[in-house]
């Protein structure tokens, strides 16, 4: 029987008032707030790029913005959604907030490197918003050269010194993580006995110090080439211009298992408490967490197909690029397994799952529409490939992203939210999202460029669908803002564990105290128990 | 709790050795080698590298897990630098699939 | 003696030295993590400046006739003497962490005062090369003058020498601010046998840049010096 749960009286939240208490903090738990809170408003601003373009993508002619203009609109749009919200998101809120209590500590290894990493994600920030008052950016975010190091005349040198700035942030958070994994799980915690939210974080920062070095000395020398004359990427002076692009996707191929990965450690403690069953094959989807950090890093040149590489690399990264599809086939297979025969229902953050589930495996097998090389000619720079990225970030990292903050929102805050607009708003995402982006692959197979602000008469139709859908997303994601502010006042009192989950963060108080735990515990279990004893204890029979 | 502690000898040693190197390395560039100049050059200083690691930054003596850092850096490394030569270095190289063509 | 004593006295629990920070158990899992947390910053850096190499290697392959003739114009002299200097450091640095591991406070701040010298030598002279490029109009974008049928190519030279060093001493100078606040600490007396693990992670990073110049020095002085 549920006694009416009391909030404890002393948490996070409440040791230490005033602006000072939050600046200069080092608990982990406060930092993952304030990159909440940041982020969160980087979210809302790439919206505004996206609604933009989206507005005047509803007509055939480009008159909504000057040619020029709508550059700036899709570059600013994607800068601010890759460096400024999607790398951070999951690792520097769920994962900042979890993994210490996870592995059973008290903070990470290095707090006070956690709240540096934060202040500078505000300096790359700042960065990038004196880039747009000063006139915006119109590169792509992806910085091509010679137009990023020459030929532009916008803000190039402070949005880029802006995502080099937020780099190091990822840097920090990537190494504080691996050291935290390495050095400080509790007595009995082995690597096979972490939840698989710790291993898909520990992979994700893997890739985070092995490869952000490298876009970031690239931006380095877009720089100095802008800034100074000198010649790297100049082709006038020989240089060449597929250098850059070589340098930039090194990194920014494994960027993207970095935004997905964790959102994968999120569906695996989703799937197994919402089945109440323990994830299929752990060890695989543990190896497959570092096969996908490993193999990330050797496909890169599947973005410059038609670049001009040779032939002979083309079929080697097409190849490569196949193969790293396996290891996520292999997680995605686990999951169903999962599913089979297991308890389940259709909680909010499972609804998040389920949406996951579809939208990533169709972003993943378009992904090797684009890996065979004869297709990706036809539709490499065209709307097909927009569609397949946005079901990868938008449909899966962003998915598993949101399905973690309301499986774990309780935690965070002590308290519940609406079960019954949770809902409601998982289903206007799941639904305003393929309206959005389906009717892009389409788009981007019958020919329609990315990049453009004017296009043929005969694609108004899927445009204006895909702008339909834009406007039912934009209301799925403004919800959750609603109901998780009205939470932290009127929100049922949630208890330490409302979901009857397993691990270690769930048999701490919600919200937690500062040093999260009295004693260190001493782990004997396997992860995921989901046996009926546990679920007795957690009023769930 | 201390580390590993090197005699005094250990490291006077070492910094000799680097020094004859580096003189090598200046010498040799002098000396006609063909195509053999820059990696003579590279092996010198890779040998250098490897002294300063092991002796100077005590990787000799570090645990596992610091040696599969170093070993991990050197990986990725490798892989950059190999993995797009690959692409300059086959340029214009004949083509097997007719189709492509 | 004990500053640790009075700590622990202080906290009225079980003695621990003062350095230990109360997110960690033991004054071990204290240095582990640092350690690992060091050599995980070294590998970023690894990548870092792997991303010049990987330029510096395409260019040379491609220009090898412009590298060669760019890289005659620059003085060997001075980059020996720095390649020295900073071998030099590196083996003062050793010398610094050894005194430190075996409690000799002295000789420490001795060893990491000569360290932090000799990184100032090797910044002296490259201002000195520096300015002479300068002279010589071998600035890419400044005022670059060349008669070579390669000027164009010898830029590309030029610029990744200037990025390349001038990454390089920015990590030196980097370095010699973090090696004064070290030194600072060991002439306190914050160090003893059970805790230098400052000075040893310090020596990490001094020890890599000297690492890296290990590998700039043949690739940018001695491209082709025998014709």
């Amino acid at each position: 029987m549920l006694d009416t749960l009391k909030l404890p009286e002393r948490h996070y939240l409440n040791n230490g008032h005033g602006l000072k208490s939050w600046l200069l903090t080092k608990d982990h738990k406060r930092i993952a707030i304030m990159y909440l809170i940041s982020i969160s408003a980087m979210f809302l601003l790439g919206g505004l790029f996206a609604a933009a373009v989206r507005v005047e993508l509803m007509t055939p002619e480009g008159d909504l913005f000057l040619a020029d203009n709508y550059n700036k609109m899709f570059t600013m749009h994607g800068v601010v959604m890759v460096f400024f919200f999607l790398i951070p998101s999951t690792p520097a809120v769920l994962g900042n907030f979890l993994i210490p209590p996870m592995i059973g500590a008290k903070d990470l290894a290095f707090p006070r490197i956690n709240l540096l990493s934060l202040y500078i994600f505000w300096v790359g920030a700042a960065f990038f918003f004196y880039a747009l008052f000063a006139g915006g950016v119109d590169t792509g975010w992806t910085f091509y050269t010679p137009f990023s190091s020459f030929a532009s005349n916008t803000n190039v040198v402070p949005t880029a010194l802006g995502a080099f700035i937020s780099g190091f942030s990822s840097i920090l958070t990537g190494l504080n993580f691996i050291v935290t994994i390495h050095r400080m799980r509790a007595p009995g915690l082995t690597w096979f006995r972490l939840p698989l939210f710790v291993w898909a974080h520990y992979a994700t920062s893997l890739i985070q110090v092995l490869g952000t070095p490298v876009v970031a000395i690239t931006i380095i020398m877009v720089f100095v080439e802008r800034a100074f004359g000198f010649g790297i990427f100049d082709p006038t002076r020989g240089g060449d211009p597929v250098l850059f692009q070589h340098l930039f996707w090194f990194y920014s191929h494994p960027a993207v298992y970095i935004m997905i990965l964790p959102a994968m450690g999120v569906i695996s403690e989703v799937v197994s408490t919402f089945s109440r069953k323990t994830i299929f094959g752990y060890s695989f989807v543990a190896f497959s967490s570092l096969a996908i950090a490993v193999f990330g890093f050797i496909v890169w040149a599947h973005h410059m197909f038609v670049a001009g590489i040779s032939t002979y690399s083309a079929m080697v990264f097409s190849f490569l690029s196949f193969s790293v599809a396996i290891p996520s086939a292999v997680k995605t297979f686990n999951w169903a397994a999962t599913l089979y025969k297991g308890a389940i229902s259709f909680e909010t953050p499972m609804l998040y799952a389920y949406g996951f589930f579809g939208l990533f495996l169709i972003g993943g097998l378009t992904g090797l529409f684009l890996a065979t090389l004869g297709v990706d000619v036809h539709v490499h720079d065209t709307y097909f490939v927009v569609a397949h990225f946005h079901y990868i970030m938008v449909g899966g990292a962003i998915m598993g992203y949101l399905g973690g903050l309301h499986f774990w929102w309780p935690k965070l805050v002590g308290r519940m939210y609406s079960e019954f607009l949770s809902r409601i708003s998982a289903i206007l995402v799941f639904v305003g999202f393929n309206l959005t982006f389906f009717p892009q692959f389409i788009l981007g197979y019958m020919g329609m460029p990315r990049r453009y602000h004017a296009y043929p008469d005969e694609f108004q139709v899927l445009n204006i669908m895909s702008s339909a859908g834009a406007g039912v997303l934009g209301i799925g994601y403004l919800l959750p803002v609603i109901y998780f502010l009205w939470s932290l006042k009127y929100g049922e009192v949630a208890g330490p564990n409302p979901w009857g989950a397993s691990g270690l963060e769930w048999q701490i108080p919600s919200p937690p105290p500062t040093e999260n735990f009295k004693e260190q515990p001493v782990v004997h279990g396997e992860p995921y128990e989901y046996t009926p004893h546990v679920a007795r204890e957690a009023n769930l029979v | 709790m201390s580390g590993h502690v090197s005699p005094k000898s250990l490291y006077y040693s070492i910094f000799g050795a680097l020094m004859v190197l580096t003189a090598i390395t200046v010498f040799a560039a002098y000396v006609n080698l063909g195509n053999l100049n820059a990696p003579v050059a590279l092996a010198i200083a890779t040998f250098k590298a490897t002294l300063v690691v092991l002796f100077f930054m005590h990787v000799k003596y570090s645990s596992r897990l610091t040696k599969l850092v170093v070993a991990t850096s050197l990986f990725f490394l490798v892989i950059l630098l190999g993995e797009m030569m690959m692409d300059y270095a086959s340029r214009g190289m004949g083509v097997v699939l007719p189709a492509l063509q | 003696m004990s500053n640790a004593v009075a700590h622990a006295e202080a906290h009225g629990h079980a003695e621990h030295h003062t350095a230990l920070q109360h997110h960690f158990e033991t004054m071990q899992q204290q240095k582990e993590a640092s350690t690992l947390g060091m050599w995980v910053f070294l590998l970023t850096e690894v990548l870092f400046f792997g991303g010049l190499f990987m330029a510096y290697l395409l260019y040379r392959t491609w220009y090898f006739e412009a590298f060669a003739e760019a890289s005659r114009t620059i003085a060997i002299a001075p980059g020996a003497i720095n390649t020295a200097v900073l071998i030099g450091s590196s083996l003062t640095m050793a010398l610094g962490v050894r005194a430190a591991q075996t409690n000799q406070r002295t000789a420490t701040v001795r060893w990491l005062i000569a360290t932090i010298f000799l990184g100032l030598v090797f910044l002296g002279v490259k201002v000195y090369e520096y300015a002479d490029k300068f002279e010589h109009h071998h600035v890419p974008g400044a005022n670059f003058i060349s008669e070579s049928p390669w000027a164009a190519q010898e830029q590309i030279f030029f610029s990744l020498y200037f990025t390349m060093t001038g990454l390089h001493a920015l990590h030196m100078i980097v370095g010699v601010a973090i090696m004064s606040v070290i030194t600072w600490m060991a002439a306190k007396g914050r160090f003893d046998e059970h805790y230098y693990t400052p000075v040893e992670m310090a020596g990490l990073y001094w020890h890599f840049v000297d690492l890296v110049w290990i590998y700039l020095f043949p690739l940018l002085y001695l491209v082709e010096r025998h014709n």
